[in-house]
């Protein structure tokens, strides 16, 4: 029986193992390297779709369960397991790591054995992350892909790697250690680490807001936030290609996670408290840094930018749900389950539509070694599918209907509406903000004059590349016209999530 | 007493060690001068031999001997066990070092086994005197082994800087255990426990927890107490510096809890509050000075001011499982320390000491191997998750944070970023910068194996650390 297999573990231990692997290969072996690597992402994906199809829709109960004492002496056990919230993210984080591989087939060139572990050890660590069932299991995985993506930016990125993955790691580990004191506090209160048992843990207001606080730094930092976002923009543009889709595919995605596995269920009045301020966050994130992206010159600075601003969308739909309870004229509290899917759904699209754009951009880096738009100009002269593609996947970050981009933020500004009509105002303005810079950038980029000779000579995708974009443009839009089976997934665990999130523990 | 009725077994592997080391002494000098290969061997026999008898006299429960001077309890054995472990690997990485530099002498391994020796006394004694006694032939053979490279103005100078801090940290010490004695009327420590739960506050015994706190920190180089270490870290070969920062540190501890715990426990509301200080300067000063410096030999050591300062949190708890906390913290700290200091004799060769940071740079250019060791050892330093480090770490956070103190363990995770930040800087010249020196790495077997070990320890120990939290919460009866 599929369900008897320890799925978790092996999606979990698989790629890590196999990174230590890779590197003993060696630099002169990179070619079986790479053939290895990609083998095992493949495999990992393949029993990361067992998960869909042994996972149960009609329960919010956690599935494929793991359970296992790991150091029983600090009370820590090895539980893992999914809900409808953790598989479709970890069914993504096996289905980038396929395609960063894909990707860095012949653009990494030096010491691509140590690049290929890096990632696979990431995966491992970001599959564990989601379906950590333990507190410190959650830790453990969150803190440890520090240390692959700390190599991956500092040893393969840019010029200013060195100052971007510093800042990057003291940043993330700064804003961790508080959850960390955070978790251990709620340990004595509860005496045990497992999570659904610090979900019912009742607190008082103070200690409440106080692990509020200590889950916002931690989360805050990594999905980023404003104020705390100075960091992605400068790890995104120093980062390789394959670095910047797992930042913004996946690892934005683990901040998101984390207010829906911690702070909402475990701290829900501080939350209901606090939600003014979440909300005034998301919304400068959403109207702010999308301003910020429109006068950016380089590529992947945009892409971080408009990262930043999406990722608004996901704490804003996740927050305003306490404005949705609250406003007088919805009596029966409806859109609170829209409101936390969209953000969900907003999520898994992002991770799409970001992968595509940044991938994109890795493809004209690598043809002319340059991130400035001014630096291109008329690509689609010569090369018309890649063209075709990047304007769809442009299209998807506006968020046109009939894209997977339109999904998410349509069901967070909906569902904003039934909060307040001037949060899903400036919210919904946005909307033309992104379609400003993010299509003002493809008209500098893709349409015009032929600019100069690099771009005269520019050659059109090749059969990996076409085949990486081709994917994901299909996913986009497959998601785009039929969200439906992605909510099916989540919504009994969303359900449940909004009940706890919604229930005083006080 | 007729020494038949005495019982010699408990102390058997003191007194194994004491007749090894003078023999060891006394063959030396009739042995070829090609190189001490006997005192080597022989001194690596002797410690597995040791390792061998402790396991088997191993048991759950406290064994007092010698009129209840000498003390067996599980605490006293893991803690012995560990400083044999540590110390053979000492002597394997330090090999090549020393037979490089003209100093592969048999006094090394004979200094090194006496201070073993002194080690274990200390680990062991339930006694005043029995407990300064040991320390004091810690200390003694570890200024004589400072000094060990006599040609050299640095290393002199560090041991003359050792021995006069040393003997005055000793003084203060003896001067707080003769306060005790003098309140008490005891020098046997569970009998002092005895007199000051019951008897009455004064002033003096106030006195005598004072100067026994700032003695027994001094050894340990704790802030502000740890004025001596840089120099002295610095200026000694570094075969000998690795051997100071490492085991030694197990017997630091011992001392403490000796002192603290089992003689003055009843206290604990008085030196509770001195160690919180100390703890957080300890912190403070170690990973905020390390930053500034150059030498990558002076980095590790405010990084270990640092380790000790994240130990005392464990003993300050005042719990067992602190104690077992800080235990657990002391041997990670002294598997990736050994492992740090490896790096430059890893690096080093005739003629050349890899003592800066620049010396680092582009390891992974020249063996990926080291670089990947190298990086699991500053990432466990750092307490980053799949490392050893990172559950050390945690055990002594959950510790404080379980006595209510979670300000200080706050205050801790708070240092332990910005000690990160000269990991990461270390990391980056190992992984991100091109090589200044591109000459092959000449280091041999002995240096390698046991820097594979010590990583790969990292690794083990990060991923399941089930069975050494056993054995270290065993040793305080949890």
């Amino acid at each position: 029986m599929l369900t008897s297999w320890p799925i978790l573990s092996l999606l979990v231990w698989l790629p890590i193992a196999a990174g230590l692997a890779v590197m003993l290969f060696g630099n002169q072996r990179a070619h079986s390297a790479r053939w290895f690597a990609l083998t095992v992402t493949v495999v990992v994906f393949l029993i990361s779709l067992g998960l869909i199809v042994g996972f149960n829709t009609q329960t919010a109960a956690m599935q494929f369960v793991e359970h296992v004492p790991w150091i029983p002496s600090f009370g820590i056990n090895y539980a893992l397991g999914v809900d409808g919230i953790s598989m479709p993210l970890i069914v993504l984080t096996s289905f980038t790591t396929v395609l960063v591989v894909v990707a860095a087939w012949t653009v990494i060139k030096d010491k691509a054995h140590q690049y290929l572990a890096a990632f696979l050890i990431m995966e491992g660590m970001m599959n564990g992350t989601f379906a950590a069932m333990d507190a410190i299991v959650f830790y453990f995985f969150f803190e440890g892909m520090l240390i692959p993506m700390f190599i991956i930016i500092g040893l393969w990125g840019g010029p200013r790697r060195v100052y971007a993955t510093i800042k990057f790691f003291l940043y993330t580990f700064l804003g961790s250690v508080f959850m960390l004191v955070a978790l251990i506090y709620m340990y004595f209160q509860a005496g045990s680490f497992a999570i659904p048992v610090l979900h019912d843990l009742p607190l008082t207001m103070t200690e409440q807001i106080l692990i509020f606080l200590a889950f916002l730094i931690a989360f805050a930092v990594k999905i980023p936030m404003w104020p705390v976002h100075t960091w992605l923009p400068d790890a995104h543009v120093e980062a390789p290609t394959g670095g910047s889709v797992i930042l913004a595919a996946i690892m934005l995605k683990i901040g998101g996670y984390g207010f829906l596995r911690f702070s909402l269920p475990m701290t829900p009045d501080a939350a209901a408290e606090l939600d003014w301020l979440m909300i005034a966050l998301s919304l400068i994130a959403i109207v702010y840094i999308g301003l910020i992206a429109m006068v950016q010159s380089d590529m992947k600075k945009l892409v971080a930018y408009s990262s930043i601003a999406h990722m608004g969308f996901v704490t804003l739909g996740l927050f305003v749900i306490y404005m949705i309870v609250e406003n007088p004229a919805n009596l029966t509290a409806s859109g609170v389950t829209l409101a936390l899917e969209g953000a969900m759904v907003q999520m898994v699209s992002h991770g799409l539509i970001s992968a595509a754009m940044f991938l994109s951009i890795g493809v004209l880096y690598d043809r002319l070694h340059s991130r400035e738009i001014s630096a291109y100009g008329g690509v689609v002269n010569t090369m018309p599918w890649f063209g075709a593609l990047v304007v769809l996947f442009a299209m998807a970050n506006v968020g046109l209907p009939g894209t997977s981009g339109f999904v998410g933020e349509f069901m967070v500004i909906l569902a904003a509406f039934k909060a307040n009509f001037w949060i899903a105002l400036a919210a919904a303005l946005t909307l033309i903000i992104g379609a400003a810079y993010t299509l003002w950038m493809v008209k500098r980029v893709i349409f015009g004059e032929v600019k100069n000779e690099g771009v005269r000579t520019l050659e059109d995708l090749n059969f990996r590349e076409a085949w990486v974009l081709g994917v994901l443009a299909f996913l986009i839009v497959l998601i785009g016209v039929w969200p439906n089976p992605l909510v099916e997934v989540m919504h009994a665990s969303i359900e449940n999530l909004a009940q706890q999130a919604l229930t005083t523990k006080l | 007493m007729t020494l038949a009725s005495l019982n010699l077994q408990p102390v058997l592997p003191e007194i194994v060690l004491a007749a090894m080391a003078c023999l060891i002494l006394l063959v030396d000098p009739f042995l070829p001068k090609r190189g001490p290969t006997v005192s080597f061997v022989l001194s690596i026999l002797t410690l597995i031999a040791l390792f061998v008898i402790t396991l088997v006299q191993m048991d759950d429960s406290v064994r007092m001997s010698f009129g209840d001077m000498v003390v067996n309890d599980p605490m006293a054995d893991l803690m012995k066990l560990v400083v044999y472990v540590m110390v053979a690997a000492v002597f394997l990485i330090s090999r090549t070092y020393l037979r490089q530099r003209g100093i592969d002498k048999g006094e090394y391994y004979m200094l090194g086994l006496f201070g073993v020796l002194g080690m274990m006394i200390t680990i062991s004694s339930n006694h005043l005197l029995l407990l300064y006694l040991g320390l004091e032939l810690l200390s003694l053979a570890m200024y004589a082994m400072t000094a060990f490279k006599r040609d050299d103005g640095r290393a002199s100078e560090a041991a003359m800087k050792y021995f006069v801090l040393g003997a005055l940290a000793s003084g203060i010490l003896l001067y707080g255990m003769s306060l005790l004695y003098g309140v008490t009327g005891s020098l046997t420590l569970t009998a002092i426990s005895d007199a000051v739960a019951g008897g009455e506050d004064s002033i003096v015994l106030k006195a005598a927890v004072v100067l026994i706190v700032v003695g027994a920190v001094f050894k340990m180089g704790v802030a502000p107490f740890h004025m001596w270490l840089p120099d002295v870290y610095e200026g000694a070969p570094t075969a000998v510096t690795i051997y100071l920062a490492a085991a030694p540190k197990i017997a630091a501890l011992a001392l403490i809890l000796r002192l603290l715990v089992d003689g003055m426990g009843p206290l604990f509301a008085d030196w509770q509050p001195m160690l919180i200080v100390l703890a957080m300067v300890s912190m403070a000063i170690g990973n905020v000075v390390a930053i500034a410096q150059t030498s990558f030999k002076r980095m590790l050591t405010y990084s270990t001011v640092g380790h000790v300062g994240f130990v005392l949190l464990g003993v300050l708890a005042g719990t067992a499982e602190g104690y077992s906390a800080a235990l657990f913290y002391t041997i990670a700290y002294a598997a990736m320390t050994i492992g740090g200091f490896g790096i430059i004799l890893l690096l080093a060769r005739q003629g050349f000491e890899a003592e800066s940071l620049d010396d680092l740079k582009g390891l992974n250019d020249r063996s990926p191997t080291m670089a990947f060791v190298f990086l699991l050892l500053m990432f466990s330093m750092a307490g980053i998750p799949f490392t050893f480090g990172f559950w050390a770490k945690l055990a002594v956070l959950q510790a404080v944070v379980g006595v209510g103190l979670w300000w200080l363990a706050i205050f801790a995770v708070v240092t332990a970023v910005i000690g990160a930040f000269y990991y990461l800087r270390a990391v980056k010249m190992v992984y991100f910068d091109d090589p200044v020196d591109r000459s092959p790495i000449e280091a041999d077997m002995n240096v390698r194996g046991v820097l594979a070990l010590s990583g790969a320890s990292m690794l083990i120990f990060g991923l399941y650390p089930t069975a050494l939290t056993a054995l270290t919460a065993g040793a305080f009866g949890l």
